[in-house]
């Protein structure tokens, strides 16, 4: 029995605009797409306000011009040999963390769940550390010091992070148990940090310093290149797996229900996000709260239940690139950009504990 | 009586010589968690169009079944058969295709819409490049429209009230497509009268869109009325099967859940209906 009525308006069923194109079809909101390219174009700006920084100021159009191969005397050499590796290793690192943090959260469920938080950057720390402390010592000591810091941190970093999965690993991965598992590492790899400086020569003890507050300085295209290599190759594939990752937000059951291989969808994604970690920080050193801070950020512009993966990953790039902008203008003293994200990221962690939203509570 | 028209029915709609066939299959299952076994040996067909409603006390192993029915626990010896093929074996994104469930108590994300909510049950038949299709979209407004919650489909799940936002949930299983659909406790945290409105809304999915549904239920009253047969289970097993008049007995009450009872019949439909009077030890 079917009762026959008046077709009412169509209503909207989903926010956002369809496209379709033959097999092709999707839903496009127009706030994911504004926040990454408005969020470029601000980037771009203050990478070149950034390159024209220094001992020898450059306008931001000679620096505009040398970016597409029309700069003229000795500014190629500064801008794209000198100056630009800090700010595209800014940039990349950036992107990386942002993008990790957008899969841990989602995954987790839990906008605590951050590789600060979850030990992964403490990993780093304690590799890059002990190579920096140990080298000239023992022998296993003067083997990582062979490996030089940034492998060594990626090595602590991916250690780190395969542990903190294998131990989560239950015939899947839960997300509250990730989060306390992942601070119960970040309390052992802190503990072993202190160890290590504490038995340090003084001058391995500041260098060592330097490097886990988090630094940008004297980076060249030997920094950029893997970590570049790394994000061509894996910013794809979180790319990819956000479609997944939209259903396995439902949990588990739910997931599965939908036709989704849950174990396999989330130890994809986990090894994702700690190898985008591994890399990042390898490069610069611990930069810390953006992993954290930035995902929730771009999740409050663009809208939506989930942080969106290339958003973060833009805005990501342009909070490490501006802060390292800011640090070396604006503050009297150049401080390394790790101690600006904590400056702004601490606040903010505290600002979203105690708004007591649901999710942000352990 | 009551009885006697439902055989009648049954007898106009299929012929003898044509039985129901059977979708779903546990057959010697044993399912455990870690090492606790919780259901063994146990033996269930699901047949075509049936509505069967899983009844038994706490801890039973009711909902652990059903996870079993629905691929989520795989069983430790024995196997689960969906149209006479091995569920565990078969890819699990074919699986959604045929098999919807709806689990205990579902969480949406934060800011979710239930448009969006409902457009997820779409996932098994989409694809990287066919992510909003037309037919997509077509059953999805359907859905919503069948489930009464057109007007409400801006609006965030956890804007919606427990009942509304079961109905969400249904809709999103109705629009994923399935020929069976397996819920588990769907009316938990309702009030009454929202427990009816989702079991009617289960009921129509029933009768109307030909649905074969199993259902876990705790309120015996409401599986007599509206399942057409009742599973009882205790300890992990199997103790009765059948049409609710013949299950739901003072026999089986007192051997089941452990409670004397009178059962008489349902004043508004004839269907039995339980009146507890005290628990046995």
């Amino acid at each position: 029995m079917s009762v026959e009525a008046p077709a009412p308006p169509q209503p909207r069923l989903r926010p956002g605009r369809v496209l379709r194109a033959g097999p092709v079809s999707g839903l496009l909101h127009w706030r994911q797409v504004v926040v990454p390219v408005a969020g470029f174009a601000v980037l771009v700006l203050a990478a070149a306000l950034s390159m024209g920084r220094g001992d020898f100021p450059i306008g931001v159009g000679d620096v505009l011009r040398t970016l597409v191969g029309l700069g003229e005397g000795p500014q190629p050499f500064i801008i794209l040999e000198l100056r630009a590796p800090r700010v595209v290793v800014g940039a990349l690192v950036g992107l990386a963390l942002g993008v990790a943090g957008a899969l841990f959260q989602t995954f987790a469920r839990n906008p605590l769940a951050s590789p600060d938080t979850l030990g992964i950057t403490m990993g780093a720390s304690v590799g890059a550390v002990a190579a920096i402390v140990l080298s000239g010592g023992s022998s296993t000591g003067a083997i990582l010091g062979g490996l030089g810091v940034p492998l060594a941190a990626l090595l602590g970093a991916l250690v780190t992070g395969v542990l903190l999965f294998a131990l989560t690993w239950r015939a899947g991965v839960d997300g509250y148990r990730l989060v306390l598992i992942g601070i119960a590492l970040w309390s052992a790899g802190t503990a072993l940090t202190d160890w290590l400086l504490t038995n340090a020569e003084i001058y391995d003890a500041a260098s060592a310093y330097v490097w886990i507050t988090g630094s940008l300085n004297a980076r060249t295209w030997d920094d950029a290149l893997p970590l570049g290599t790394a994000v061509a190759v894996l910013l794809p594939l979180a790319l990819a797996a956000g479609r997944v990752l939209g259903v396995l937000q439902f949990g588990d059951d739910t997931a599965r229900g939908l036709g989704v291989r849950v174990a396999g969808a989330q130890a994809a994604v986990v090894l994702l996000a700690v190898f985008l970690v591994a890399f990042a920080v390898s490069a610069a050193g611990p930069i810390t709260f953006v992993a954290l801070v930035v995902p929730q950020i771009a999740v409050r512009l663009t809208g939506g239940s989930r942080p969106p993966l290339l958003a973060s990953g833009v805005l990501g790039a342009l909070l490490v690139v501006a802060a390292d902008l800011v640090t070396r203008t604006v503050l009297p003293q150049a401080l390394p950009v790790g101690i600006l994200t904590a400056v702004i990221g601490a606040p903010y962690l505290l600002w979203l504990l105690v708004r007591g939203r649901r999710r942000a509570t352990l | 009586m009551t009885l006697d028209i439902g055989t009648e029915l049954l007898h106009r709609t299929t012929r003898p010589a044509d039985p129901p066939r059977v979708r779903l299959a546990a057959e010697h299952v044993r399912l455990a968690y870690d090492e606790q076994v919780v259901v063994d040996d146990l033996d269930l067909e699901l047949t075509e169009g049936s509505f069967t409603a899983i009844v038994g006390p706490n801890g039973c192993g009711k909902s652990t079944l059903l996870r079993a029915l629905g691929r989520l626990l795989r069983p430790t010896s024995g196997q689960v058969l969906l149209d006479g093929r091995a569920i565990a074996r078969t890819p699990t994104r074919e699986v959604a295709k045929v098999l919807g469930l709806l689990p205990q108590t579902p969480v949406a994300p934060e800011g979710l819409t239930v448009g969006d909510l409902v457009a997820r049950g779409r996932h098994p038949h989409q694809s990287w490049l066919r992510q909003w299709s037309r037919d997509d979209e077509a059953v999805v407004a359907e859905a919503l429209a069948w489930t009464d919650m057109s007007d409400l489909a801006g609006r965030p799940v956890d804007a919606l009230s427990g009942g509304q936002r079961q109905r969400a949930w249904i809709s999103m299983a109705l629009a994923q497509g399935t020929d069976l659909l397996l819920l588990d406790e769907p009316t938990t945290y309702l009030d009454l009268s929202h427990q009816i409105d989702v079991l009617d809304l289960v009921a129509r999915l029933h009768a109307e869109r030909g649905r074969t549904v199993v259902v876990v239920l705790h309120d015996l009253n409401l599986a007599a009325r509206y399942a057409q047969r009742l599973v009882a289970m205790k300890d992990g097993a199997l103790v009765a099967s059948g049409p609710p008049a013949e299950v739901l007995t003072a026999e089986l009450l007192a051997g089941v859940f452990d409670l004397e009872a009178r059962v008489m019949a349902d004043p508004v439909t004839g269907t039995p209906m339980v009146v507890p009077v005290r628990r046995l030890r």
